[in-house]
């Protein structure tokens, strides 16, 4: 450490210096390091055979097809929704605008637990929708449309949000120069809004999909756990590790771990990009 | 082409910001539209290009050579918009940005890539800018921003050009740079062209007309002479420079102040650099008695500031060779001579 070089005004003795990193560092490491270690360290444990076999496991295929397949849904629908959303949020001003937005960030503020409770009341038998369902025989909760109604609704916050204040920030008058050059509403919205837009959106996109592949609050409410069906990659793991199967249940688990990871990676190396941009 | 807007209001919430405009904008002409913030000019400017739409009238009409455009997005109204922050397209280099308008032209109207190549670069050429053409506009200066975008808004060939306080945000030299550059160019493309300012030197300087407003309507149109020496109205006389207004009784017998008013009491507006000092009354009876207050000699002109027996600020402009004819020092006495004023009644 060269404490010459930058002289500012708030200075602080080395010891206090050395004693708060030492904290930050000791925190980081027990708290998040440490933990993904044991992940893998226990995925690994009794062999990479046998973690290659708790992973190709029919029921876990199973989990991993239902998870990229519930991801793969609500993913572009989120996308949709998060650029109608951020759109007309930011490029209009209009009565009760400011109540949409806080609306949005309403399934950051519930507890996903709750948000899961909301739909089996809303779809399950006795639910108010339930005896429409089944006169109609739509199977809702205890199915795929349950865990991706729950998904959607976990995660749409993400994209939206991104975009918000970034179209706000960037207002709409380049919009504007592209219509009276003569370019179509389409046009303009490919050419101008979405390349201005593209680094907060994938931002976006990548936040949004790490949550919707490991949600497992909402989704383990309406899911009801059926083995090979209605299972994703976090129910999984956890009936594994409620059967005392702890080498499989960390293996799965560490394919969770790996995607956070990549996750991590896509997502600092896009701020790099954005903050590139700016400058 | 000319531009004809007749009966057009424009309200934005329960704010009226035009009032039942109507004007003709003369074909090759080039106008400024002069008023105070929130006079209505930049939404007047908005309306024509199509950005804003009038409130709903049956009389209201905005009319391109005779033909009316109402009816036509932004997008079909062929109008060259510069705005006061450029509105660059940021993710292209400044090449993409001046030829985009012709790469969303239709298909069978869109020119060939070697021939939009050619234009663009015929553009940079126009503008000065031609080593620049490979940069990003966060790479570039405001005033070259500022003719990157003229350049852009120019390429698709308009029929009006418009310009929003296109040198608001740039600084003094810079501007008065543009300003000359931005007059050459007209006189050479001759493009109907109308730019909104609330600089009354700018108006003055590189305009063929000038439209004052205020409040949502139009105050004066005329040559920038026109609305200088004979101002329609006292907002106008005072928005065009400092003006004193002196109260007071005026009648037959004072010869001073001429064009005077019949009335008893009213006021009189002076501009200036139109009133005389003197340091000594020399029998003259239509004078009057201040006291120096301030003296700046820093500038172009001399300004000083007085006040008279109500403690009224008044404020002259001298040239340097008078100050050294009548070198006042705060403190001092003088004595002060309209050479020339407007009578307005209260």
């Amino acid at each position: 450490m060269n404490h010459v070089t930058v002289r500012t005004g708030i200075q602080t003795s080395r010891f206090v210096n050395i004693v708060i990193i030492l904290l930050a560092l000791g925190f980081l490491g027990a708290f998040l390091i440490l933990p993904l270690i044991v992940v893998f360290g226990e995925a690994f444990r009794q062999g990479i055979v046998v973690w290659l076999k708790s992973v190709t496991d029919r029921d876990a295929l199973s989990a991993i097809r239902m998870t990229l397949l519930v991801a793969g849904i609500s993913l572009p629908l989120n996308i949709l929704f998060g650029l109608a959303a951020a759109w007309s949020l930011s490029k209009f001003r209009f009565k009760g605008r400011n109540l949409i937005i806080t609306l949005i960030d309403l399934p950051f503020a519930v507890s996903p637990v709750i948000s899961g409770l909301i739909f089996v009341l809303l779809f399950c038998a006795r639910g108010w929708l339930g005896p429409y369902l089944i006169e109609h025989d739509i199977h809702i909760i205890f199915a795929v449309p349950g865990i991706i109604i729950a998904t959607l609704f976990v995660t749409f916050p993400y994209i939206a949000r991104e975009l918000i204040p970034l179209m706000t920030e960037q207002g709409n008058e380049e919009e504007q120069a592209a219509l009276t050059l003569g370019s179509s509403g389409w046009k303009t919205f490919w050419r101008i809004t979405l390349p201005n837009i593209k680094w907060g959106l994938i931002y976006g996109i990548i936040l949004s999909n790490a949550r919707a592949m490991g949600e497992f609050g909402a989704v383990s409410i309406v899911s009801g756990h059926i083995r090979g069906e209605t299972n994703t990659l976090p129910l999984h793991t956890e009936i594994l590790y409620n059967e005392y199967q702890f080498t499989s249940a960390f293996a799965v688990a560490s394919l969770l771990a790996l995607l956070a990871l990549v996750t991590i990676v896509f997502k600092s190396s896009i701020e790099w990009k954005m903050k590139e941009k700016q400058a | 082409m000319s531009i004809t807007l007749s009966n057009i209001t424009k309200t934005f919430d329960r704010f009226q910001a035009l009032k039942d405009i109507s004007i003709t904008f003369k074909n090759g002409e080039l106008t400024a539209l002069l008023g105070p913030s929130g006079s209505g000019k930049t939404t007047l400017l908005r309306l024509v290009a199509g950005l804003e739409l009038p409130d709903d009238n049956p009389e209201s009409h905005i009319l391109f050579h005779g033909a009316d455009v109402l009816g036509k997005p932004a997008s079909q109204r062929q109008v060259g918009f510069v705005f006061q922050h450029y509105a660059l397209f940021r993710h292209m280099t400044v090449f993409e940005n001046i030829a985009f308008g012709l790469r969303v032209m239709k298909r069978s109207e869109r020119p060939s890539k070697a021939e939009i190549k050619d234009r663009v670069n015929e553009l940079l050429k126009m503008i000065q800018l031609e080593s620049m053409a490979r940069r990003m506009p966060s790479q570039l200066s405001g005033g070259q921003r500022q003719r990157v975008a003229l350049a852009r808004a120019l390429a698709i060939q308009p029929q009006v050009l418009l310009l929003d306080e296109p040198f608001g945000a740039l600084d003094a030299k810079v501007r008065a740079e543009l300003r000359r550059w931005l007059r050459e160019l007209h006189d050479k493309l001759h493009v109907t062209s109308i730019f909104v300012t609330h600089d009354q030197e700018e108006a003055l300087e590189v305009s063929d007309r000038i439209v004052v407003m205020n409040q949502g309507m139009i105050e004066q149109v005329g040559s920038p002479d026109d609305v200088f020496h004979h101002p329609a109205s006292e907002f106008v006389l005072k928005f065009l420079g400092d003006v004193n207004v002196f109260h007071g009784r005026f009648d037959e017998s004072q010869t001073i102040f001429h064009g005077h008013s019949e009335e008893k009491s009213s006021r009189m507006l002076v501009r200036s650099y139109e009133i005389e000092v003197l340091l000594n009354p020399h029998g003259i009876r239509d004078v009057l008695p201040v006291q120096t207050q301030r003296v700046l000699t820093a500038g172009s002109m001399v300004k000083l500031e007085f006040t008279d027996a109500m403690h009224q600020i008044i404020q002259v402009h001298l040239s340097h060779a008078d100050y050294t004819r009548t070198p006042l020092e705060p403190g001092m006495k003088a004595y002060l001579r309209p050479v020339r004023s407007m009578p307005y009644s209260i």
